[in-house]
């Protein structure tokens, strides 16, 4: 069934900029360094071999998490990817079972069952972090028809890589989002790069979710990803549209990650002018500045910075101190009453008639 | 005294459930206004609208993912995959993602969601339409697998995958579809249980274990087999591979101690393998002679009459391997 909302909702055209309110802009500016802090710490983490396996950080794009969070209602769903931990942040998931589950402890988000790659925190609607590359954009689209169906109003933001656009998954999405006109955002976070490969070398179009966007009459724009107010306004209008009924948009925004892929990856396949030029752009410099240049007090932003700090500090230490998951875990939450017994015990009736002899 | 065909019966048992619960959506292609290729979801949009039986555009990946998005988010989907081959295009979100969701994020989410397919072979579709692939599905932990061999079956099956809170794999098989079976309360609700299989014949010297289509054919042979060679055998139609009827199965292999499996699906690493690991752990003294699988050859399925007849287990090759097996 296709639906046609041209006339009634005016198509995103381009990036929506200007002036947030100072109340945003300052919550904007701790989400981004909250967010920065807490991956150095856990990067630090790694480093001693406390937190295990891999992580993906997200420094230098904490502006797209930042600003679209902002754009969010509190029970609108987020779909993410395993570079997550900056979205769990901007939706204000407490730092320390977020860094427990790193450290694989009993007291971390999932109790140690998913680690960096799969956090999840359905009760602020972060419906998951998904490792397998496109997966979340059809699943992304179930939660915005259930919503869509349910009457409620919520939106479904979808987060993904560049490298996601050349996955038969970010079509079929993108296609059925618009047949359906599901309240769904797609939000490509272009970091130029997939793991250790440009994305534009792999590519046959510029902006590789923009571009494709187009061709299934998906609403698409480019914006500053290191912008947190242009994020938030572009994100704004596209989420105001979808819950009022308007259907689906993608929102491309190129950014940057300052560090490697994964786990210690020194990411020397990249040029280092490219580097340089793109870290004098790093949202965390270049908002405080705006910030300074708006009348914002620097000793102000200092102060917001320390008491991140603190309560970093005390997030890891609390983390730190959790026990290891407890063994029985290992076997809960297969099935949905808790076990993962795929034989059947015998029945009560079945039993007592066996004593009987009646039964086999 | 109504009698219902199974291919009806998928119909009937999907309604019976969207009657019941609003939160049950149904989607696939071809489901809504052409009601199924094999007219098995006929009458569904008439009697619920398009926005609850919605037909999709052929993308298996949006399909399980959008059954999977709906299901962590309160409503109780049903998605068809066309043909179970057609799996393997969308098994991201059956062997990743759907499966394995509740257990990585310790139980914050749920899945309450029904993946029906037609399944299995008799229809001369070659090797890309016929496969009966239970056996991918039950090496997954995390999903629930059931397949009906009745018309009865298949509602109460439905009604019970869809009432259930985890992941069901519902395979429909498409050589039944024209089965008939006379169903007295097929007015009232009818609600079975997963796990549960169903003893649909008794006898005293061997157990034949069969599920789907391997059921009426194990039955005819177990006939054959008491008139022909005066062996009595019990025939269990397992009907849920997950959870799997352990008491059941295993009852009947020790009472009579002998324990033949018929599996559609190709040799290696069949759901009877299983069952054959399990009785030889479990009651290995009350066995009197090794237990025998009968299979389909460890072959793709060919297209010819003649040849998928001889790939796939036949009353004649049960009934003579069982009664070569038991002397007699
Ligand atoms: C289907 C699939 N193929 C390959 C991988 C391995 N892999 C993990 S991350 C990654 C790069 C993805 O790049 P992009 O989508 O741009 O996201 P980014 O890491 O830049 O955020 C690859 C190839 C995977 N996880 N899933």
């Amino acid at each position: 069934m296709s639906v046609d909302t041209s006339a009634a909702f005016a198509p995103l055209t381009g990036p929506v900029s200007g002036d947030v309110s100072e109340e945003t802009a300052l919550s904007l500016y701790r989400t981004m360094s909250t967010a920065r802090k807490f991956e150095k710490r856990a990067y630090d983490l790694f480093l001693q071999n406390l937190v295990k396996g891999t992580t993906h950080l997200g420094i230098g794009q904490e502006a797209v998490a930042a600003g679209v969070a902002a754009a969010m209602r509190p029970d609108d769903y987020s779909f993410i990817t395993y570079r997550g931990h900056n979205h769990l942040v901007a939706r204000g998931t407490p730092l320390a079972p977020l860094m427990a589950e790193l450290l694989g402890r009993d007291n971390g988000l999932m109790h140690g069952k998913g680690g960096s790659m799969h956090l999840i925190d359905a009760e602020r609607g972060i419906l998951g972090s998904y490792a397998i590359i496109g997966a979340q954009l059809v699943i992304a689209n179930g939660a915005a028809w259930s919503a869509q169906y349910r009457g409620t109003e919520q939106v479904t933001v979808c987060f993904f890589g560049d490298g996601a656009t050349n996955i038969g998954a970010f079509h079929e999405a993108l296609n059925f989002a618009v047949i359906w006109n599901l309240p769904v955002v797609f939000v490509c976070e272009n970091n130029l790069y997939m793991e250790y490969t440009r994305i534009d070398s792999v590519t046959a179009v510029q902006n590789p979710a923009a571009d494709r966007a187009s061709a299934y009459n998906l609403d698409s724009v480019v914006i500053d990803g290191n912008d947190p107010d242009e994020v938030y306004l572009t994100a704004s209008a596209a989420i105001a549209r979808a819950r009022a009924g308007g259907g689906p948009a993608l929102i491309e925004a190129v950014t940057y990650r300052h560090g490697g892929h994964s786990r210690a990856d020194p990411a020397k396949y990249r040029d280092p002018g490219e580097v340089r030029a793109w870290m004098e752009k790093d949202p965390m410099i270049t908002y405080r500045e705006r910030l300074i240049g708006r009348g914002f007090d620097p000793a102000e932003l200092d102060a917001v910075d320390a008491e991140i700090v603190t309560e970093i500090d005390a997030a890891t230490e609390e983390a730190k101190g959790g026990a290891w998951p407890d063994l029985s875990r290992l076997y809960t939450n297969v099935w949905s009453d808790g076990g993962h017994a795929w034989r059947t015990e015998p029945r009560a009736d079945q039993a007592a008639q066996q004593k009987e002899g009646l039964a086999p | 005294m109504t009698v219902l065909t199974y291919r009806k019966a998928v119909a009937h048992g999907i309604a019976q459930e969207m009657r019941r619960d609003e939160r049950v959506v149904f989607l696939g292609e071809d489901v809504a206004a052409a009601g199924g290729v094999f007219k098995t979801t006929a009458g569904l949009l008439e009697e619920f609208g398009p926005l609850r039986v919605r037909d999709t555009p052929i993308s298996e990946q949006a399909i399980l993912g959008a059954a999977m998005g709906a299901a962590m988010t309160g409503l109780r989907p049903i998605a068809e995959i066309m043909y179970s081959d057609f799996f393997a295009v969308c098994w991201d979100l059956v062997a990743n993602e759907i499966s394995k969701s509740r257990y990585m994020s310790d139980g914050q989410v749920s899945f309450p969601l029904v993946i029906q397919c037609g399944n299995g072979a008799g229809l001369r579709f070659g090797a890309q339409h016929s496969q009966s692939i239970e056996n991918w599905a039950m090496a997954i932990p995390g999903l629930k697998v059931v397949a009906p061999a009745t018309a009865r079956d298949v509602v109460g099956l439905m009604a019970a995958a869809v009432r259930d809170n985890d992941p069901v794999i519902f395979f429909n098989h498409k050589a039944l579809y024209s089965s008939k079976e006379e169903i007295p309360d097929l007015d009232g609700e009818i609600v079975e249980e997963l796990g549960r299989a169903v003893v649909r014949r008794e006898g005293e010297d061997a157990t034949i274990v069969a599920l789907a289509a391997m059921v009426p054919k194990a039955l005819e042979a177990a006939e054959r087999l008491h008139a022909e060679r005066g062996l009595d055998c019990a025939v269990i139609d397992v009907r849920s591979l997950v959870p799997l009827d352990t008491p059941t199965i295993l009852g009947h292999a020790s009472r009579t101690g002998r324990l033949f499996t018929v599996e559609e699906n190709p040799r290696l690493c069949g759901w009877g393998a299983e069952i054959v690991s399990l009785a030889t752990e479990e009651c290995w003294d009350a066995l009197t002679g090794a237990p025998v699988r009968i299979t389909t050859p460890h072959i793709p399925l060919p297209s010819a009459d003649a040849l998928e007849d001889l790939a796939i287990p036949s009353v004649e090759r049960i009934v003579t391997t069982i009664g070569a097996a038991m002397g007699a």
